[in-house]
C-alpha cells in the first residue's frame, strides 16, 4: 500500500500543533488515493502517550526516530535520517509544514533523493488517474496561483503553510502502530552545533502559527501607541505585527514584520490599524482568512482586501473597541 | 575570505505577466532589479570584505539582461561576477536552478562562504539556498539574522526560527542564506558604479560548464506548473464609515457584530 507520510515536529517532549494540521490534509489525501497515512517524527525522545495523540488525529502510524541529539533541528543530521528513510520505505508522498525547519530540510531532501519540491502549498489535491499530488500556492506576492505537479519523478514533495488547515477533532478510539527506528550513527553530522538559543522577549512572537495577529503600520505615530493593540490583542488571544515601516522606526522587532520582506502570515483574523495596504504588505496576508482594516484614508489600499474595514481614526476606534470587548467580558457571567 | 552570492534578477513591479501555456514568466518589457531580498545578502559579504578582505563573486542565472544585476552588484562593492546564461537553461525550477549554480561554483572553486537571500520575490520559494547547500555538501544555516563571530575556519551566527534566535557554530565553508534584520542595504557608490561600467561580465554556458544535459531548464525540471489562476483582488468586505461621536459606538458594534458572525470571538 502507498504511504503519505506527513512531518511531525516537536520541542521537549511535545508534540507541535503543525504536527496535527498536516495530518487533517494527509489523512483526505490518504483517503483519496486509498494510502496509509504516516506521521514521521525525527527529534528528541518521545512517549508513547504523546504519540498517541498523533493516531486520534488521524495518522494511521508513526515512523520515530528518537535520540538526544535530534532534539534541536540541525538541517544536514534530520535530512540524513529523513532521506534514509525515504529510501527504506519509499513513501509515495511527503508533506511537511513551512516553518523554519521544514523549509529548510525539505529543500535539502529534495536535491538528496532527486525529486521535485513545491513550497509553501495553500491547497493539495490528488490527480485521478495517475495518483500524482497536485499542489497549489500563491507566487509573486500573492497575485497568482500556481498548481504544481512532479509527473516523473518520487516521492512527491510539499510543504503547507502553518494555520492553512485545521487539526481534525480528537479522536481518541482510533490507533496505531509506532515503528521505532534506531538513529544510524553514521547519519550524524557533526559539523554544526547549536550553541542554543536566545529570546529577546518573554513571549517570543510566533506570528506565522498565530490565529489571530494585531498589526499596527506608520498610522500608530509612535510606539507608546502600540499599547493599545496590546491590549486588543489580549482580547483574541493574539500575537501583534507591523509594517516595515513600523519595523523601520523601531516601534516593534522585526520578528513580528508581516509582508515581503518579513512573515508571511495566514490567521484566522488579521486586524490591522494605520497600514495603507502596500503591495509589500499585502503579500503577506493575502491567505489570511478574515482581514479587518482601521484607517482614516477611504481610499486606502487595506480596504481592497479587507472583509470588514472602519474608514476613521484609529485613536478614537481602537480605545472605543477595548471598552467594548471590555465590557463583553466582564459581561458574560450575567449573561448566563 | 573568498565569498560568493547568488543574486536573482526580478520584476520591479509586482505586475507580472504569465505565460499561460509554459507557466511561465513572460520578463519582455518589464523592469528588473536585483531581488530586493538579495540585497541583505550583498551587503552582508561586503562587511565581511571590508573585515577580512578578500574577495566577493557573484552570480546571477538567467537572460543576457541579468547583467544589468550584476553591475549593479559590483557598484555596490562585489569584486566580480559571472552570469549563467543559456537558452537551455529556460525554465529552470529550484531543483534545476540549484543544480545549475551549483555545478558553477565547483567550477570556480576555492571559497569560504557563499551568501543567499531568504528568497526571491518572483518565485518566492526560498529552495534555491538550501539546494545548493544538498549539491555541493555544505553546512546551511538558513535565516540567519547576526554574524556573531568570524575567523579562518569557523562561524558562529543566530538565526531567527519559530522559539526565538537559535545559535550555530559552524565550520567553513559553509552557505548562509540571510534575511532582512542582517544588514541595511548601501547604496552603490560614484566609484563602484564606474567600476560596473568597464567591468567585462563572462557568461557561463552549459556546455562551458559541464553540466547534464538532461537536467537542465523545463525539461530537467522535476516539477511542472500545470495551471495558473489569478485570484480576484478585492474582497469586497464591508466598509463602514465613522461620522461624528455616535459613529465610532456604531462602527465598533458592526465590526463586532461581523466578528461574532464568523465566530472569531
Ligand atoms: C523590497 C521591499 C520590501 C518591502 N517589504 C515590506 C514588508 O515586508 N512589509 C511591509 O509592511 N512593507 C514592506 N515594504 C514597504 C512598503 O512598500 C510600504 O512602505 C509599507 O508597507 C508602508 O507601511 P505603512 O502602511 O505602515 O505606512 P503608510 O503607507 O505610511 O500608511 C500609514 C497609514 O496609516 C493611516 N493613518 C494615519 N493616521 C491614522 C489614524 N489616526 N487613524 C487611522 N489611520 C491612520 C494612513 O491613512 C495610511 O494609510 C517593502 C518595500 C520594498 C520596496
Ligand atoms: N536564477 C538565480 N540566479 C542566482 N541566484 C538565485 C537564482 N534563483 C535564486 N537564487 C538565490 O536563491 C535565493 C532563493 O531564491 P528562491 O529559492 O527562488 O526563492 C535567492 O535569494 C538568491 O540568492
Amino acid at each position: 500500500m502507498n504511504e503519505l507520510w506527513t512531518i511531525a515536529e516537536q520541542k521537549n517532549g511535545k508534540l507541535k500543533s503543525v504536527s496535527f494540521e498536516l495530518l487533517s490534509r494527509g489523512r483526505k489525501l490518504a483517503d483519496e488515493m486509498n494510502a496509509k497515512l504516516c506521521s514521521v517524527l525525527i527529534g528528541g525522545p518521545m512517549k508513547d502517550e504523546t504519540l498517541q495523540e498523533l493516531f486520534h488525529r488521524g495518522a494511521d502510524m508513526a515512523y520515530v526516530v528518537e535520540d538526544e541529539r535530534l532534539e534541536d533541528f540541525i538541517v544536514e543530521t534530520h535530512s540524513n535520517v529523513l532521506t534514509d528513510l525515504i529510501e527504506t520505505y519509499k513513501p509515495h508522498t511527503i508533506l511537511a509544514a513551512a516553518t523554519t525547519s521544514g523549509r529548510t530540510m525539505m529543500p535539502y531532501v529534495a536535491i538528496k533523493v532527486n525529486t521535485g519540491l513545491t513550497a509553501d502549498c495553500t491547497e493539495l489535491a490528488i490527480e485521478e488517474g495517475t495518483n500524482h499530488l497536485l499542489q497549489t500556492r500563491p507566487a509573486i506576492g500573492g497575485n497568482i496561483m500556481a498548481t504544481i505537479k512532479t509527473p516523473n519523478h518520487s516521492p512527491q514533495m510539499a510543504t503547507v503553510r502553518p494555520k492553512s488547515s485545521r487539526p481534525l477533532p480528537e479522536n481518541t478510539s482510533r490507533s496505531g502502530e509506532i515503528l521505532r527506528v534506531k538513529l544510524k550513527e553514521e547519519l550524524v553530522d557533526a559539523r554544526v552545533k547549536v550553541l542554543g538559543i536566545r529570546k529577546d522577549e518573554e513571549e517570543f512572537a510566533n506570528i506565522e502559527e498565530a490565529d489571530v495577529i494585531v498589526s499596527g503600520g506608520k498610522g500608530m505615530k509612535k510606539e507608546e501607541n502600540f499599547g493599545m493593540l496590546r491590549d486588543l490583542a489580549s482580547h483574541f488571544n493574539a500575537v501583534i505585527g507591523a509594517s516595515r515601516d513600523a519595523v523601520d522606526r523601531g516601534w516593534a522587532t522585526y520578528p513580528h514584520q508581516v509582508g515581503l520582506s518579513g512573515k508571511t502570515v495566514s490567521p484566522k483574523l488579521y486586524i490591522c490599524a494605520g497600514v495603507s495596504g502596500s503591495i509589500q504588505h499585502l503579500a503577506g496576508i493575502k491567505t489570511a482568512e478574515h482581514i479587518v482594516a482601521i484607517n482614516s484614508d477611504p481610499d486606502a489600499n487595506i480596504f481592497q482586501v479587507a472583509d470588514f474595514g472602519i474608514v476613521g481614526d484609529l485613536f478614537e476606534v481602537i480605545p472605543a473597541l477595548n471598552k467594548k470587548l471590555e465590557m463583553e467580558k466582564g459581561g458574560a457571567p450575567d449573561e448566563i | 575570505m573568498n565569498i560568493i552570492i547568488p543574486i536573482k534578477q526580478v520584476p520591479e513591479t509586482s505586475n507580472v505577466k504569465m505565460d499561460k501555456e509554459k507557466g511561465t514568466m513572460i520578463r519582455d518589457g518589464v523592469q528588473t532589479v536585483i531581488n530586493p531580498l538579495d540585497l541583505y545578502a550583498l551587503e552582508t559579504g561586503i562587511q565581511l570584505k571590508e573585515k577580512f578582505g578578500g574577495k566577493i563573486t557573484v552570480i546571477s542565472m538567467g537572460p543576457p539582461s541579468a547583467t544589468k544585476a550584476l553591475k549593479e552588484a559590483i557598484a555596490m562593492g562585489c569584486d566580480d561576477a559571472v552570469l549563467l546564461s543559456d537558452k537551455k537553461f529556460a525554465g529552470s525550477d529550484t531543483w534545476a536552478t540549484s543544480y545549475t549554480i551549483s555545478q558553477s561554483i565547483k567550477e570556480m572553486g576555492d571559497y569560504d562562504l557563499i551568501i543567499a537571500g531568504e528568497r526571491a520575490t518572483d518565485g518566492d520559494t526560498g529552495q534555491v539556498g538550501p539546494g545548493i547547500a544538498a549539491w555541493l555538501d555544505l553546512p546551511l544555516a538558513t535565516y540567519v539574522s547576526k554574524i556573531e563571530k568570524v575567523d579562518e575556519t569557523e562561524l558562529v551566527v543566530e538565526r531567527l526560527v519559530e522559539e526565538g534566535y537559535q545559535k550555530l557554530q559552524m565550520p567553513m565553508p559553509a552557505l548562509l542564506t540571510v534575511v532582512k534584520e542582517i544588514s541595511h542595504p548601501r547604496l552603490p557608490t560614484l566609484r563602484g558604479k564606474k567600476k560596473a561600467r568597464v567591468s567585462e561580465i563572462p557568461i557561463f554556458t552549459a556546455e562551458k560548464m559541464n553540466l547534464k544535459p538532461e537536467s537542465l531548464g523545463l525539461n530537467g525540471s522535476p516539477t511542472k506548473v500545470v495551471k495558473i489562476d489569478f485570484p480576484t483582488v478585492t474582497r469586497g468586505g464591508t466598509v463602514v464609515k465613522v461620522e461624528g461621536e455616535t459613529g465610532v459606538e456604531e462602527a465598533v458594534d458592526k465590526l463586532l457584530d461581523f466578528l461574532k458572525r464568523k465566530e472569531l470571538i
